[in-house]
């Protein structure tokens, strides 16, 4: 994990600041788990956390996600003037539909940035930064 | 409660300030200088000027609507300061017309000024900052940390060129669009701007040059993506029935209508679709216009993939088929639907903002004063302003006065 972490230059990252809706999300990333919010009205899952349903403005509880899904749309990131993403070029800027429903944001690590195509498999892997978790995914064969 | 009876607005005064770069120019004086040059297009006093709307974000110290009133001595008795990225104008453009037409205002300022090129020292192809995490003329400041959505997105590297990439690739995966249909769109935007003494490229550019050009993140080029330049822009608008009576042929303002689906590019619903597709009907329904009567298009071009997907989404053509759509020319001066005849943001000016130049190239069509770039007897244009990352869409259809 830590190699990875270096390899990332995840520490160097514009990182997030938990708050009082996100932080169980980032403190299941701690645990290697990936939670989601669902609403106990309407049952849609949703991502990013938010105070209410953003379907229905109903209440929402959370839970654990498989943490797998395929990339719905990518790009291989080849230029960027912002360090450490200047020092981590070409890497893949990806938005990763999971199984729940809900999409993320995220880099698609740990592969040739060429093999990755819309519709590739991926799994959650999350890789530390400082004291926080980041969500990546890693290309998956699916069972 | 009596109410006023509804009336109908009119552009009555433009003006741009100057461009691509201008070193000695601040954000407000891009807005000043323009200001200065529409209210003498208009004939208009300042102190006529009683509604006041902007946008921006380009420089921190004229976020707010207030303080540029009071840099350029306006008082007004209706302010509006909507932001939606780009698309703000034409937003705008709608607020300045309900307020006009239910008489809280007579005449008002749409201003915007930018200094993007000079001070935010960003250059076309560097990948940029992340979008909107702060402002882009602080160029070393770095927050340590990022709060809110955009803390699910900023960790990754995203910026404004690779969430547009990620439009353009779902759109080549599921329709065939190809890099070629759309440099076309470069190509025709370079070619518009050869009429324009001020665009900041003129030379030719073809589809071998824009394909073989650096790839930034993948499918787009460096060509694919728009310039960034400083400049500056206002409109005036007022009553139809006052506008009559001033110096410049009026442009009527037939409709304004904007949609949103998102803010951050992560929660795109759809990423072949915006909200033009939301709010195209409603524009054409309330002008009492069809597709085939729009003589010129004017439709942001932060990216070569920000027009075909506007181009499908205001009904030009079916979904999936822009890349057929652009591929004939007719983009250009002198084709089939001449769009963003001043050269647009892919070749002559885009400060970060360009929803305002949208409405002002679109008037100087109108009018017949485009010059080289006339379209001939045009009598009706259709802006379309997007804004944010592909998020909020304004469209405008408007008509010169008969």
């Amino acid at each position: 994990m830590n190699d990875l972490a270096a390899e990332l230059h995840t520490t160097e990252r514009m990182l997030p600041q938990p708050d009082t809706v996100s932080a169980e999300f980032w403190d299941g990333l701690a645990v290697g788990e990936l939670r989601l919010q669902r609403c106990t009205d309407c049952d849609t899952a949703q991502f990013y956390p938010r105070p209410t349903c953003s379907t229905c403005g109903g209440a929402v509880e959370w839970f654990v996600a498989t943490g797998r899904g395929e990339v719905h749309t990518f790009t291989v990131v080849r230029a960027n003037g912002v360090e450490p993403f200047a020092s981590l070029v070409p890497y893949v800027f990806a938005v990763v539909q999971l199984e729940e429903g809900p999409r993320m944001l995220t880099n698609v690590i740990q592969c040739d940035p060429e093999s990755v195509r819309i519709g590739t498999h991926v799994q959650l892997t999350p890789v530390a930064a400082g004291e926080l978790v980041l969500p990546f995914f890693t290309p998956a064969s699916r069972e | 409660m009596i109410r006023a009876a509804w009336r109908n607005a009119s552009i009555a005064g433009i003006g741009l300030s100057d461009y691509p770069v201008v070193p000695n120019l601040t954000s407000e004086g891009h807005a000043a200088l323009a200001f200065g040059r529409a209210l003498a297009d208009s004939g208009l006093h300042k102190a006529d000027i009683d509604g006041f709307f902007c946008a921006g974000n380009a420089a921190p110290h004229i976020e707010d609507a207030e303080n540029l009133a009071e840099q350029l001595g306006i008082r007004p008795r209706f302010i509006d300061n909507t932001y939606t990225g780009g698309s703000a104008f034409e937003v705008l453009l709608q607020h300045a017309t309900i307020a006009i037409a239910a008489g809280e205002c007579d005449t008002a300022l749409i201003v915007y000024g930018s200094d993007a090129r000079s001070r935010g020292k960003r250059t076309l192809g560097s990948g940029g900052v992340p979008p909107m995490a702060y402002p882009w003329d602080l160029k070393d400041y770095r927050p340590s940390r990022v709060g809110g959505p955009m803390a699910f997105e900023v960790p990754f590297g995203g910026n404004i060129i690779s969430s547009y990439a990620l439009a353009a690739q779902r759109h080549m995966f599921e329709f065939g669009t190809t890099s070629e249909q759309l440099a076309e769109i470069a190509v025709a935007m370079r070619y518009n701007a050869g009429f324009n003494p001020s665009a900041m490229y003129r030379d030719p550019l073809t589809v071998a040059d824009v394909v073989g050009s650096a790839l930034i993140a993948d499918p787009l080029h460096r060509w694919d993506c728009c310039v960034v330049s400083d400049g500056g822009g206002a409109v005036i608008i007022t009553t139809t029935e006052r506008a009559r009576d001033l110096a410049t042929h009026p442009v009527n303002v037939l409709s304004a209508k904007n949609a949103g689906t998102h803010w951050n590019i992560g929660q795109m619903p759809d990423f072949t679709r915006t909200g033009a597709a939301d709010c195209a009907d409603a524009a054409f329904e309330a002008a009492g216009v069809t597709r085939d009567d729009i003589d010129t298009l004017q439709v942001y071009d932060s990216f070569t993939i920000t027009v075909l997907l506007q181009l499908e989404d205001l009904g030009f053509c079916a979904k999936g088929e822009g890349g057929a759509f652009v591929s004939d020319g007719k983009l250009k001066v002198g084709g089939a639907l001449p769009t963003n005849t001043d050269g647009g943001g892919l070749s002559s000016c885009h400060p970060g903002m360009r929803g305002i130049f949208l409405i002002i190239e679109a008037v100087r069509q109108l009018r017949g004063d485009a010059g080289e770039a006339q379209t001939p007897g045009a009598e009706l244009a259709m802006v379309s302003g997007s804004g944010g990352l592909l998020s909020h869409l304004g469209v405008a259809i408007l008509g010169r006065d008969r």
